[in-house]
């Protein structure tokens, strides 16, 4: 077992430094490079949240999704089945798709989760990067700001316990209404995850969630007046400073060429067939150079390679936690649980160590 | 040509807004509703712009950029931009923001639409089709070879002329369209949409995908 979540602080902090781990629950491949089963890949993932907490990691995120390719559409019950078998590792959400769900029953599954993990639950809350949950739930992509603007206030009174009124456009009115389990040691950690919107950073102030970067595209670096934005909201709302995390994708393998080599054609695929109806342009061999390079946002190399270029991106954006979203669609289970090994027995003691030396 | 009036204060016109400052324009942001409710996001994340009304923005302003979300776009006052040079640097995607019946009509662009709205305004397609979270990384000043290209698409000669000159003075090079139709070539889905190219590059991509 390596460290433990301890008192030290970024220079740009006082919160402690948190490494997680998150993923979408992409499909593995089998020796043969088929898909495995959505079963198949669902209890892999257990036994992946099962080692992030063997190697030291401090956080284990499921992102919501509802595709073949992503077919992680329950994350609260996976992470339920990982918090049975560990006991300090973090679980939670990354992230609630919250303004197709109801934030009574988003709630009270993590809720349940916080209990049956002993406290350990967290929730990140956001838009995501997919919209296929707005038609399956019956939404409309056009009352987006709406339904998350409404929603998030009502996760804010649901959150401190108690019985709750409020009143909305988008689900039924609650009228002193008490809502189970009731948490033990008060609100479990909430975050909101923001891509890119400086009002959404401004949100999170005022409902006193903390800060989840989502960067997965670009210099890191132009997130920083993000961070700054955020203490300065907090303190014209009076509110206490919170954390700072970032997310960002990865693969961390042995050396920097085989973590390419093994991260190159699944990204190349995912992304491909994300441009057909998103209409990304298709990455080239240049374009994932850059973006695994100091100014890009992939963190995938040897342990050395993605320590460094955390150890820069966090007192660059004044943040203490980082998230490596790990997995990209085809790569194998075996491949997963070695990143996983070498970011918790590596990666994560050499940017403590780069951060304090 | 000093000042720039910037409609949307989400993802896309903080970052367009800091792009004009640093080029030296004026900057007026305005956002769905009050300047107080921007004042704190515009002096951390665009110090220098100035908070505004929409209509308080567009008066005076030289140019307006209109970076809101699509969906909002049919509930806009024409008359808050009734003379104005427009940017139009909003993209209809349906796959990513959903389905706007406006913009469903497939004879036009999504710009024509926008110009057929305001039809007291002169519209011009541009700042579109690279990623917000790309466009500052990616200026360049002029004559660099890593220097990215920016595609205009207008009906007035003198309206993509002014354009142009906003555009190569932001650190892109500019590569004019025949017409706001031709703006479809920059639309999401398009050969260059989301991808940073160089002018020969995206020359190039817009030959293939016309031809």
């Amino acid at each position: 077992m390596s460290t433990q979540p301890n008192e030290s602080t970024t220079e740009s902090t006082k919160f402690p430094l948190v490494f997680g781990l998150d993923t979408f629950g992409d499909v593995t491949n089998d020796a043969d490079d088929r898909p495995l089963s959505h079963a198949q890949t669902i209890r892999d993932l257990v036994e992946e949240g099962v080692l992030a907490e063997q190697v030291g990691v401090d956080f284990f995120g499921i992102g919501e999704h509802h595709t073949d390719d992503f077919p992680l559409s329950a994350a609260d019950v996976v992470l339920a089945a990982i918090a049975a078998r560990t006991s300090r590792i973090h679980v939670g959400s990354a992230v609630t798709v919250l303004s197709s769900d109801d934030p009574v029953r988003v709630f009270q599954r993590y809720s349940t989760l916080n209990a049956v993990s002993n406290g350990r639950a967290e929730v990140i809350l956001g838009r995501g990067s997919s919209i296929d949950s707005f038609p399956l739930f019956g939404y409309d992509l056009a009352d987006y700001e709406e339904l998350f603007e409404e929603k998030t206030h009502l996760f804010a009174e649901l959150l401190k316990g108690g019985p709750v009124t409020w009143e909305g456009h988008t689900r039924a009115a609650l009228h002193n209404q008490d809502v189970v389990p009731h948490t033990e040691f008060g609100p479990f950690p909430t975050w909101i995850g923001v891509g890119g919107s400086p009002q959404s950073v401004v949100r999170a102030a005022h409902y006193g969630f903390s800060l989840m970067l989502a960067i997965i595209g670009g210099s890191p670096a132009r997130f920083a007046p993000f961070a700054r934005l955020f203490h300065q909201a907090l303190k014209s709302f009076g509110r206490e400073p919170l954390p700072v995390g970032v997310h960002s994708p990865g693969h961390v393998a042995e050396t920097d060429e085989q973590a390419r080599e093994e991260f190159w054609p699944r990204y190349l695929r995912v992304i491909t067939h994300v441009a057909e109806t998103r209409g990304f342009a298709i990455p080239t061999r240049e374009s994932f150079m850059y973006e695994v390079g100091p100014r890009g946002a992939l963190f995938v190399g040897s342990p050395e390679t993605v320590a460094q270029k955390i150890a820069s991106t966090l007192p660059a954006l004044g943040a203490n936690r980082f998230d490596l979203k790990y997995g990209m669609g085809g790569l194998s289970h075996e491949a997963l649980m070695k990143n996983i090994e070498l970011y918790g027995t590596q990666v994560i003691p050499r940017v403590r160590e780069l951060l304090h030396g | 040509m000093k000042r720039i009036a910037v409609l949307g204060a989400g993802h896309v016109g903080p970052v367009i807004a800091r792009l004009a400052l640093d080029a030296g324009f004026e900057v007026a942001i305005a956002g769905s509703g009050s300047p107080e409710k921007i004042a704190l996001v515009t002096q951390i994340v665009i110090p220098g712009a100035e908070p505004r009304w929409v209509a308080d923005a567009v008066k005076g302003a030289d140019l307006v950029v209109m970076a809101i979300p699509l969906h909002k776009f049919a509930n806009f006052d024409p008359a808050l931009v009734a003379g104005k040079l427009v940017v139009d640097a909003m993209n209809y995607w349906p796959a990513a923001d959903g389905v706007e019946e406006t913009f469903e009509d497939r004879r036009y662009s999504s710009s024509k639409i926008v110009q057929r709205r305001l039809a007291r305004s002169t519209v011009v397609k541009a700042l579109n089709h690279i990623g917000y979270q790309d466009l500052e990384d990616a200026r360049r000043p002029a004559g660099s070879p890593e220097r990215r290209a920016i595609g205009i698409a207008g009906d007035d000669p003198n309206a993509v002329r002014v354009v142009e000159d906003v555009i190569e003075r932001t650190g892109f090079d500019a590569v004019r369209l025949d017409s706001l139709s031709a703006g479809r070539l920059l639309e999401p889905g398009g050969s260059v949409f989301g991808a940073l190219l160089s002018r020969s590059e995206f020359e190039h991509a817009l030959r293939v995908k016309a031809a």
